[in-house]
């Protein structure tokens, strides 16, 4: 007896530390990225950092406000261009298809998740950038936000597309047979009943996307054209702005922390604290938001 | 006896090759209770099911003879009007995960009503008919979820009246309540029967005894195949029963 509980106090203790080890972890990356752009803060101040266009380290200028509307505008542009195609495939998977397309189409959409994010990369510079730089606007390189946001969006459509599935097939079947019950078709079950339904799983999974899309790092440098500046139109019409270059906040760093010293390391460490809060925020509003809008259903 | 509401003519059912209903020959009366009583795997729910067409949902699912509403074929019907049509109470309260008011006015609003005061109208006398309506009308806009099993139940009863079926099926709908909210749903079925045909399966033989004019004895052995042995007037099957296993039944001595 004695020794069962000794037993099973210690597997405890085991457990207990193995949970711990993950939340450790965090807090020490956080507190390490946070150390290390201690200097770049207390040199220009939050003011200095994030209110401040230009980005040119020889001459000591250190504003990272066009990478935060860079990686924004690209993320946004993705979810634009993804998730209507990820909850689409959810619902054709989870509600339509028979089984042996599912058998198909599912393991196809999970092999996405599957390929390194330099085979994207790659595939955007090879395939993508050629054709976007056919349209024919004066100064269009075809490298810029429209390249990125097209490789982000098939990027993040297999996290979107799995989690939005098994959110919908979570969904009690009586509602469903209730809503066929009361002469609904099928596609107004699945828009009326299901997908409400399945809203906060849906929504779970569009902040996993954004989380995604948001650190998404070598696919992003190889397509967006890397240039330190304020997305604009290229000419009179304002459409154009989507041929523009930009650079994320995750490609900043991985461009330059290679040859980075002092304030400059300093301020790429700021750059990533900026990331990291920029996440934080759409995690809590987004789980605020499916809260308030799910008061009962959990 | 009133006109016939519901009827099946040789009506046999399988799951791809296994026969779950075998030769069924009904004619349900309208605006009647008709229950439909019998031991666990008979085939209850599943002919219930037949009457709304529910079965289509499951894949493999083949059916021989007639199965007629109002003289017409149900199979070849459209199944949105037929639903229309035969409304459903399930066993489990189902309420959807919306506000009282939005549970009733679905149906309507699939059917493309769309007028907030024929919607309003609409919302009152179907939680009126289901006995409801003086309980919820000031939280008309409170999850359905919130309220006791027997107000969800009988807020699901209000959502079929809201899509003015004439037959509404139930499927053993006071199987997950207390006694005293089971009272009211008889209570209920009792007042809805003078403007609606009503089926209802129930494993519950006073239930049977207390509801319905009608019932409809349902057997299996071991082939595991329904089929329908006796059906009469309540009061003939429960004092004297043709069939000597309707008997057995209803006296306990199984089931």
């Amino acid at each position: 007896m004695q020794t069962k509980l000794k037993v099973d106090k210690a597997v405890k203790a085991i457990l207990l530390v193995s949970a711990s080890f993950s939340i450790l972890i965090v807090i020490s990356i956080f507190v390490f990225i946070f150390r290390s752009s201690l200097p770049a803060f207390k040199e220009f101040g939050i003011q200095g950092l994030l209110g401040e266009l230009t980005w040119r380290p020889a001459n000591g200028m250190y504003g990272i406000l066009a990478m935060v509307v860079g990686s924004v505008m690209v993320t946004l542009m993705a979810l634009v261009l993804g998730v209507p195609l990820a909850i689409a495939a959810a619902i054709f998977l989870a509600e339509i298809a028979p089984r042996g397309v599912q058998a198909v189409v599912r393991p196809a959409v999970q092999l996405l998740a599957g390929i390194p994010s330099v085979v994207y990369g790659l595939f955007g510079m090879v395939v993508l950038v050629p054709l976007v730089r056919r349209i024919p606007v004066t100064g269009n390189s075809g490298y810029g936000l429209l390249s990125a946001a097209i490789v982000l969006a098939v990027m993040i459509l297999p996290t979107i597309t799995s989690i939005s599935e098994d959110a919908i097939r979570a969904v009690p079947r009586s509602y469903k047979e209730a809503s066929l019950a009361l002469g609904a078709t099928h596609l107004q079950t699945i828009f009326q009943v299901l997908l409400p339904a399945a809203k906060s799983g849906i929504g779970a999974a569009l902040i996993l996307g954004i989380g995604r899309a948001l650190g998404e790092t070598m696919a992003m440098i190889m397509v967006i054209g890397n240039s330190v500046i304020l997305p604009a139109p290229l000419d009179n019409n304002p459409l154009t702005v989507f041929l523009s270059q930009a650079r994320t906040l995750t490609g900043n760093i991985a461009v330059e922390i290679n040859y980075a010293s002092g304030l400059h390391a300093s301020a790429l460490f700021a750059t990533g604290v900026v990331l990291f809060v920029l996440i934080m925020l759409v995690n809590v509003s987004a789980r605020a938001i499916i809260h308030r809008g799910n008061p009962s259903a959990g | 006896m009133n006109a016939i509401k519901l009827e099946t003519h040789s009506y046999s059912l399988y799951y791809g090759k296994f026969r779950a209903l075998e030769d069924i020959s009904i004619e349900i009366p309208e605006k009647q209770v008709t229950a439909i009583i019998g031991p666990s795997g008979c085939g209850k729910s599943t002919f219930l099911r037949t009457f709304n067409r529910m079965n289509d949902l499951i894949p493999g699912v083949r059916t021989e003879g007639q199965a007629l509403l109002d003289g017409e074929d149900i199979f070849s019907m459209d199944v949105v009007a037929l639903r229309q049509r035969v409304g459903m109470v399930f066993q489990k309260p189902n309420p959807f995960p919306k506000s009282i008011y939005d549970n009733v006015a679905y149906g309507p609003r699939v059917n493309g009503i769309r007028e907030k005061n024929v919607l309003d109208e609409i919302v009152e006398t179907s939680l009126r008919g289901a006995a409801l309506w003086n309980e919820v009308k000031d939280n008309l806009g409170k999850s359905g979820l919130a309220l006791s099993g027997g107000q969800q139940q009988r807020l699901c009863i209000a959502r079929a009246l809201a899509v003015k079926p004439s037959v509404i099926l139930m499927d053993e709908p006071a199987a997950s309540l207390d006694p005293i909210a089971t009272q009211r749903i008889e209570e209920l079925i009792r007042q809805l029967v003078e403007h609606y045909t009503i089926v209802i399966v129930t494993h519950n033989m006073q239930q049977a005894g207390r509801v319905s004019d009608y019932t409809a004895f349902f057997f299996t052995d071991e082939s595991r195949t329904g089929r329908l042995v006796e059906f009469n007037l309540t009061r003939k099957i429960f004092t004297n029963p043709q069939d000597k296993r309707t008997e057995d039944y209803i006296t306990g001595r199984f089931g």
